[in-house]
Parts: C-alpha cells; structure tokens; sequence
C-alpha cells in the first residue's frame, strides 16, 4: 500500500453502510458487555463459541484488508506471483489442524503462554512468551494502522490522523466493553461481508466474460504488458532461497500468531477446535480464489478503463495507487452502490484484526505478564479484567501513536516481520513444548529469546531496512525473509541448552511432560465452556 | 486427584491404541501437505519456465495454476478427512478412556 494516493472526494455511501456496520457492532457490544463478568468470558468468550462461528472468527481475523486490497493488486501486476502467496498463506491451516489444533485446545486456557509453561518456570517462560507475543501483536498492529489510516483516506475521504483515531477509539470501545464475545462478533460479521462482496464483485466481473476462464485468460493475456508471462512465476519470489523462506515464514508464521492462537481457547473442545479449522480453511482457501480471478478481471475492467487513470491515460498511473485495484472493480461493475459496500468492508476488515490483536496483547499483560508473574495467580477476577481494560485502551493509545508516526512505512514490510517474528520466537518453543519431553525451562527461554531477537535483527540488517529505511549501502543480511534462518536457531537453541539442563528442576520438568501428554491426547482436565 | 486419572489412562491399553493410530493418521497427512507444498515451492524457485506452459496444446489452462487450483482443493479435503475420523472414531475411543479411567475410582 503507498500512500502517494491524494485524499479523494467524501464518499457518502461508504460512509452510511460503514456507519450501519458501526451501529450494528455497538449493539452487539452493549449485549456482550452484559455477558461480561469472569475472565473466561473476556479473553475467551466463556468457551461457548461454536466450531462454525469460530471458523467464520478465525476467518475474519486471519484475512486483512492487506489479503483483499494487496493480494488483488499484486495479482493485478504480477499475475501468478500473487496465488504462489495466497497459497503459501492458505497451507499453514492443514499442519494446524493436524499437529496444534487439538493439543492447543486440550492445553491452553487464554493465551498461547499458558502452554508453553504448563510444566516449566512460570515466571520465566511466561514472561518470555509475553515479550515475543507483544512483539508480534505490535508490528502487526502499526502495520493494520498505517494501512487503515491511508486506506481510509482513500475511501472516505477523511484525514489520516482522523482515520487513526476512529479505528483506535471504535477498537478500543469494542475490547474494552465487549471483550472476547463482542471481538468475536465483530469478527463474524466482517467476514460475512467480505465473502459476500467479494463474491458477488467477481460474479458481475466474471460474467462479463461468460464464467470462462479460457474467454478470461485469452483476454487477458492479450492486454497485459507481461503477456503469457503473466500466467508463470515471475520477480517476486527470484530467488529460490527467498521462495522458501517465504513460504516457511507464512506457513509457521501462521501457527504462531497470538491473536489467531487465541481463537482456538473460544470453543468448548477439540471437537469444535477442529472444525473450527475445517470452516476457517475452507473460507480462507475460497476466498483467495476468488480474490485472483477478481485480479485477473480487473486487468481488462479497471486496466483498460481510461476512468481510473490519472489524467485518463491507460497505463499510466491508477489513480488512489495500485491498492485500490479492487475498489476500482467494484465502482465499474457495481457502480457506487457496490464501491461503498466494498469500502465498508475494508474499513471493517481492520477493526476486526486490530481488536483481535488489542485483545492478545491485552491478555499476554494482563493474564501473563499481571496475574501469573507479578501477582502469582493471587489477583482476583476482577481485577485481572480490569488491568485487561487497561491494557487495552493502552495498546489502543499506543496503536495511535505509532500509527501516526510510521505514516510512511512500508506495511508489506512490517507484516512480513510480524510473521517472520511469529515464526522463529513463538512456533518453536509452543510446539516443541507439546512433542518434546526433553524441552526445559532453559531450553524453552534460549530458544524464545534467540528466535525473537535473530528474527528481529536477520530484518533490521536486510535490504527493506538496512538500506531503504537506515540508508545504508549495502545490506549486511542478503535476503528480506527472515524465517529460513531464525526458525532453526530458535530450534537449535532449545535443543542444546535443553539438552545441556541437568539441573534438579529439569528432572521434575521432564517428568511432569506424562501428565501433559496425557491430558494433551485426551482433553481429560481442559478448562470447559462455562456456560 | 487427576494425576491419579492420567496415571490410569495412560497405562490403559486404548490409550496407547489413540496416541499411536491418530499420531500416524495426522503425520502422515501433515507429511503429504508439507511434501505436495514444499515441493509445489521448489518447483516456483527452480522451474518457474515450466509452471507457465499451457497444460495442452490449444488449452488456456496454465500448469501452474491448474495444479495450485487442485493443492487448494486437496489441502482442504485433507482436513476433512481428518476432522471426519477426529471428531468420530478417536473422540469416541477418547470418551471411552476417560470412561473407563472413572469406572476404576469407584
């Protein structure tokens, strides 16, 4: 997303259906707040979400107006390029499925940490795991906040600090009153409308040329400055050891971020934990189908149109920059009805994921960080949620702040880094406490603290950093994706020093696996839906 | 005393019987995936020439994106499959287990 895009004219038929969606919310979060009492009803809904809605959730959290906007621009240039990445970001749920989504639901309570420490040092680990989740959460929240804030500019026509401001503020409100239950219905009804305008942007698109991908193709490949080449890997993934990388660091990534971890504690068991998944994939996989054929339309429907260029010159420069490919598609084969609803939905996409985000950083202070490490599990209830709310509406400050500062940043960059991060400090260590009998607390502390901190810096000492943001020379780490090398540090890390543990509590440690193991197979002992 | 529980589970012959029948049903499906996607990658970084091809002569249809069309339907059948015999066979043995585990306190 760049930020070249002037400020457009105010855009009165987003702004009503966003403002429907907005009242729609409220109620919902007036009804939540009242079902709000316990901490299992704010971090987890009281357990009592179903498989299906929860896969809609986890749908809706997963798919960023980065996946709408990015993903059919990327298409719209790129061609093929951009269903590689939709792929590598689709193959991450089966593994899930397999190898995390019962373990995860059997083991954990309300965050991913409660796992990762169920047999080792509380403090430690927890303390850790909280660090690398705040990490993740807050790269990936400037990420959401920059792009809401020029995206909606864009859209709506409003200023950018305004925009920052709305989306923290309604994001906050959300979370704070709501919790997880207002979180999830915001959630669920964000992706209702996403599937449902995109879905019904391509069926008008594609119906111009007959349902016919041959019609389609021809069509296309006809126009296009890359030609047949359009339809064959191209630029983007150039190197091999960069196409691995990525899909590495996307498929991990994935299985280790906070917020998306989160939702799988929301059901009441494995079983629904399981088709959680089973909706979630089936929606996200969808979805990007439709996603790149709507890319592929939009190269005849928008690329052809004189109406969305600046100055009116085909080829030249779109006007609103390449992100708004697919809001350009919608106006042409919609008309203003359709380019509101669509925008709507953007703008809801990011409340959605940055409530999710606020709420995962929320519960790794207040649950981790507040009630486990400070207070030893002796704070109340009451006053674990209200730190809780008060996390929130910090990280809701912070989000703001950081929002504006990093205007100019590059989002592809930063959400990059969130999963490279997600990746190499989170993956490892939670999924070798679930298999491996051997991991300590030393183990489990080296291994997070080195995947976090290579991660970082393998980013930092790249090109994207290194040289366009440091203006540096030449980059110290010769490839942008990170997780390639900081994933087997992370591993190799909590393999020696957990190896090298012969300390009296690594016994007991080791010891205390059968019983996990045990309820991890089971679910016998799972905390349960509380109502 | 749930240790007590996990103790009885454990030595259980139906518990060896779940670990062992569904960990080899979910790696071998996660090998499948991982196998089918990395190597799906491995084409893109060191073919890229041949993903572009037309599947037949006088067909529209790329190779490539004939067979990601076809790793996007099989990945999630695959999670079918497995949610299928998940939530009925081995939640059935698991309820089982449990069971039997509480029978033993009385």
């Amino acid at each position: 997303m760049d930020a070249s895009g002037a400020k457009q004219a105010t855009n009165w038929h987003a702004i009503i259906m966003f403002l429907i969606f907005v009242a729609m919310t409220m109620g919902i979060t007036y009804w939540a707040a009242g079902r709000t009492k316990s901490t299992a009803d704010f971090y987890t809904a009281g357990g009592g979400i179903t498989g299906f809605q929860n896969g809609l959730a986890i749908a809706g959290d997963y798919m960023s107006a980065a996946t709408l906007l990015g993903l059919t621009a990327m298409t719209y240039t790129s061609g093929y390029d951009g269903y590689i990445y939709m792929l590598a970001f689709f193959a991450g749920w089966p593994i899930i499925l397999f190898l995390m989504a019962e373990r995860l639901r059997n083991l954990g309570r309300f965050t991913f940490a409660d796992i990762t420490s169920y047999r080792l040092d509380q403090g430690k680990v927890r303390t850790m795991a909280a660090i690398s989740s705040l990490v993740v959460v807050v790269f990936y929240l400037i990420a959401q906040m920059v792009g809401a804030g020029q995206l909606i500019k864009l859209l709506f026509g409003l200023d950018y600090n305004i925009a920052i401001f709305v989306v923290g503020i309604l994001m906050m409100v959300y979370v704070t009153l709501g919790g997880m239950v207002a979180t999830t219905w915001v959630q669920i009804i964000k992706a209702c409308m996403l599937l449902f305008g995109g879905t019904l942007t391509l069926l008008l698109a594609y119906w111009q040329f007959g349902f016919s991908l041959t019609t389609l193709l021809e069509k296309v490949e006809a126009v296009h400055k890359l030609g047949p080449k359009l339809m064959a890997p191209g630029s983007l993934l150039a190197d091999p050891i960069t196409a691995i990388s990525l899909g590495l660091g996307l498929m991990f990534g994935t299985a280790g971020l906070p917020h998306i971890l989160m939702r799988f504690f929301t059901v009441g068991n494995a079983k629904e934990a399981r088709k959680s998944v089973l909706y979630a994939s089936g929606f996200v996989g969808f979805f990007f189908n439709v996603i790149f054929l709507m890319g592929l339309c939009a190269v005849l429907i928008v690329g052809q149109n004189p109406e969305f260029f600046e100055g009116g010159v085909v080829g030249g420069k779109i006007i609103g920059g390449g992100n708004m490919v697919a809001m350009h598609l919608a106006k042409a084969v919609g008309g203003n009805m359709l380019l509101g609803f669509l925008a709507a939905v953007a703008f809801a996409t990011i409340l959605a994921v940055v409530s999710g985000l606020a709420l995962a950083g929320a519960s790794a202070i207040s649950h981790d960080i507040y009630a486990r490490v400070i207070r030893k599990g002796s704070a109340t209830e009451k006053e674990e949620i209200r730190v809780s709310r008060f996390a929130t509406i910090g990280l809701g400050m912070l989000a703001i702040v950081l929002g504006i500062l990093f205007e100019k940043m590059n989002i592809a960059f930063m959400v990059g880094l969130a999963f490279g991060v997600a990746a190499a400090a989170n993956f490892p260590v939670l999924i070798l406490s679930m298999y491996w009998k051997g991991l300590t607390t030393r183990g489990a502390l080296w291994g997070g603290y080195g995947g976090v901190i290579s991660a970082v810096l393998f980013v930092l000492f790249s090109k994207s950093v290194w040289v366009d943001v440091l203006g540096n020379k030449a980059a110290l780490f010769p490839y942008t994706q990170p997780a390639l090398f900081a994933m087997p540090i992370a591993f190799i890390f909590a393999y020696i020093f957990s190896k090298s543990d012969t300390g009296p509590r690594s016994k007991l440690e080791k010891e205390a696996f059968e019983d996990q193991y045990v309820r991890a197979q089971t679910g016998f002992g799972a905390s349960g839906a509380s109502h | 005393m749930s240790s007590v529980m996990y103790e009885r589970m454990r030595v259980n012959p139906k518990f060896q019987k779940l670990v062992h029948e569904r960990g080899r049903f979910a790696w071998t499906l996660a090998t499948i995936v991982l196998v089918l996607f990395y190597g799906f990658f491995m084409l893109v970084a060191f073919n890229p020439s041949l993903l572009g091809q037309k599947i037949a002569e006088g067909s529209m249809w790329p190779i490539g994106y004939t067979i990601e069309l076809c790793l996007f339907v099989f990945f999630w059948l695959t999670t079918v499959v497995y949610v299928r015999r998940a939530n009925g066979e081995f939640d059935d043995l698991t309820a089982d287990l449990i069971k039997e585990a509480q029978k033993e306190k009385l």
